[in-house]
């Protein structure tokens, strides 16, 4: 999308107006634009105009496809502003390519909520989004927003989606009633080694260490009784997967038969027909997902895609495509039964029967938590 | 002799040279200059150091015996893949030297063929060979060989395939290079004077083509030790080698200071292994190889 002048003109006095700019930069920024115009040459026009694309960074697999399809083409489609995207199978592996790349580069990521949030703000990566452009924020659930605020003040993300990672089984091998019974226990039970999965993030495998120690995720008082039951799922499984196409292709080809998973990767799994069920025990691990804004990005632009997102008739169908329900709070917005019965899905907008990482506590612990998980996973 | 003309003119070969020694500097010495600088460096938290310097990031790796122990797996994992591809490598090499096939660059074609597929797809293939639903499990147990399927995927002798796989090649070509190198008389002269095909190929053959065995098991313990994706993809969370600690120190726990750290150990351990080499072998029979 090309913004005209008097449209960026527009925005700056709006933002005036509400008070985000003081008087002084209303002045300067206006007086810049005036000299500006007087100043230009014709090519100069057709340089600034350049912003005709936006650059967006996912998971990838059936996630991205169903952001791509129901939001970017048709966001295209009506701005002529083109979405390049790339795809990450881990979001570190991201935050070392935007320090080694210069502002810009990167603009957009579908960040893993408030514990990647504040790795990027420690960064000096993060932006400052002007939410008076993005009214669409209305919707989204304030407690999925507040975490964020905790952190900054002024966000450099929304909150898009959520979901659990729960426990996922081949119920040819493992019924719904024994899935129940053991729960999170299932990823130490001796009867399934060498056929047990697990995602190779160190968060994942020490809070449900945690649930199988009986302690509180947010506040782990025996972490040796932690790191015991890491080892024990390490020694048990046959592959800790990395990207949720890994996690797909292991369960589909009977590499394992339960894994801790992703619930909206599992969902499509179902959809597919494969015999996987699936089970949140109590305390699973809730996460949400952000759309975060990086430092030296076109914010008009990324601030026009993002409120396209949140658009109610984008947010569906994407959260129908990728199968986690949206950041939109279900007591403003009238949402589809699809998404209700959506695992992890609060009807109520509260999110107080989820768990949630508590971003303090975890980002406290996270530097030598991520070095001993990284000894353990190979064999220390 | 053309006038004015020297075989050799040494303001010419620097300029010839300049434009290689400028990128060479540029693309490896330089940022092996500033992998060095960061181990100096102090980790603050994920993604974030600061320069003031310290030799904390040595001191650990110095004394924490879980470096120590990956460091030798890899030197383990190369040593054996170089010599598992020296055994396994020679003999096409030696059947390509003296076979009298008329069309003998369609044999030298055929070595250089899994180059034309991505390495990532083909260690990707493995995965489904050697997997619970691969290729040789589900014949074994059609054929009622085995009830149970073999685990084969993501082992360590899964990983030492696919790095079989990936440098087979590069040991036949550089052995290959070494036996026609052989004056071929030596061969027949042995013959006249009495030796068996075997006697000649023991006495004359095979110490001849020794330093193209040489410099084929230094590629490939060097590109073995040094590998990231194979490991990756076939080995379970335990085969990972020395590259792979330094990929989740850098790219997991976002610190820069101690993952550079890991980098210049493996640096300075292939180095040494390439200096060892070219101390008593010479490095030009690597050249050769590579150029055949």
């Amino acid at each position: 999308m090309k913004l005209t002048t008097t449209k960026r003109l527009e925005r700056l006095n709006e933002r005036y107006a509400n008070g985000d700019v003081s008087r002084r930069s209303f002045l300067t920024l206006t007086a810049a634009a005036a000299a500006a115009t007087g100043l230009s040459m014709p090519w100069m026009g057709r340089a600034l105009a350049a912003v005709s694309e936006v650059r967006f960074d996912g998971w990838g697999g059936v996630v991205q496809e169903a952001i791509d399809k129901y939001a970017f083409q048709p966001y295209t489609a009506k701005s002529k502003v083109k979405v390049v995207q790339g795809t990450f199978g881990d979001e570190n592996e991201t935050i070392t390519k935007i320090k080694t790349s210069k502002p810009g580069d990167f603009q957009i990521v579908h960040s893993s909520g408030v514990n990647y949030y504040i790795k990027y703000v420690n960064g000096g990566f993060n932006s400052e989004i002007n939410e008076g452009n993005i009214p669409n924020m209305a919707n989204v659930l304030t407690a999925m927003i507040e975490p964020f605020r905790k952190i900054t003040p002024k966000l450099s993300a929304v909150p898009y989606d959520y979901g659990t990672t729960g426990i996922a089984y081949n119920n040819k091998v493992i019924s719904p009633e024994e899935a129940k019974e053991k729960g999170a226990n299932l990823l130490t039970d001796k009867k399934y080694a060498g056929k047990v999965g697990g995602y190779a993030d160190m968060t994942t495998r020490v809070w449900y260490a945690a649930l199988q120690t009986k302690q509180d995720p947010n506040n782990i008082q025996d972490m040796d009784a932690v790191w015991a039951k890491v080892r024990e799922t390490r020694d048990l499984a046959k592959k800790f997967w990395s990207s949720g196409a890994e996690l797909m292709d292991l369960l589909s080809r009977n590499e394992i038969v339960v894994t801790d998973a992703w619930s909206g990767r599992v969902a499509a799994l179902q959809q597919q027909g494969q015999p996987i069920g699936y089970l949140d025990p109590a305390g699973s691990y809730a996460w949400m997902e952000d759309m975060l804004v990086l430092k030296g990005s076109p914010m008009a632009e990324c601030e026009e895609l993002i409120n396209f997102m949140l658009d109610p008739a984008t947010s569906i169908a994407v959260a129908e495509g990728q199968n986690y329900p949206p950041s939109l709070d279900p007591t403003k917005v009238k949402l589809t039964d699809k998404i209700a019965a959506l695992p992890a899905f609060d009807p109520t907008g509260s999110m107080k029967s989820l768990t949630f990482a508590d971003p303090l506590y975890w980002a406290k612990n996270e530097d030598a938590w991520t070095k001993q998980w990284d000894r353990v996973s190979k064999g220390a | 002799m053309t006038k004015g003309w020297k075989l050799y003119d040494q303001r010419l070969a620097w300029v010839l040279v300049a434009p290689v020694l400028l990128l060479l500097t540029l693309l490896l010495l330089l940022p092996i200059a500033m992998m060095t600088v960061y181990t100096f460096f102090t980790f603050v938290t994920a993604g974030v150091e600061s320069a003031v310097l310290t030799f904390d990031n040595w001191k650990e790796f110095l004394t924490d015996s879980y470096y120590h122990g990956f460091l030798w797996k890899t030197v383990r994992v190369g040593a054996i893949t170089a010599v598992i591809c020296a055994i396994l490598g020679y003999f096409p090499a030696y059947f390509i030297w003296a076979t009298t096939f008329k069309h003998k660059w369609l044999l030298l074609l055929l070595l250089i063929v899994p180059f034309w597929i991505s390495f990532t797809i083909r260690t990707f293939s493995w995965i489904h060979i050697l997997g619970e639903q691969g290729l040789i499990n589900v014949v074994l147990i059609r054929l009622g060989v085995i009830n149970e399927p073999l685990p084969m995927l993501y082992t360590e002798g899964a990983v030492i395939m696919g790095l079989l796989h990936f440098l087979l090649p590069y040991m036949i070509l550089n052995v290959y290079v070494s036996l026609e190198g052989i004056d071929r008389t030596l061969i027949a002269a042995a013959r006249s004077m009495g030796c068996t095909s075997a006697q000649a190929f023991r006495e004359v053959t095979l110490p001849l083509s020794i330093p193209g065995l040489g410099a084929g098991l230094l590629l490939c313990f060097v590109l073995a030790a040094g590998s990231y994706v194979t490991p990756q993809l076939l080995g379970g969370s335990r085969d990972a080698l020395f590259g792979n600690l330094i990929y989740d120190t850098i790219m997991g726990q976002l610190n820069w200071p101690m993952g550079a750290t890991l980098s210049i150990v493996l640096f300075v351990l292939l180095g040494a292994a390439a200096a060892a080499y070219s101390r008593y072998m010479g490095l030009s029979q690597i050249m050769k190889g590579l150029s055949a």
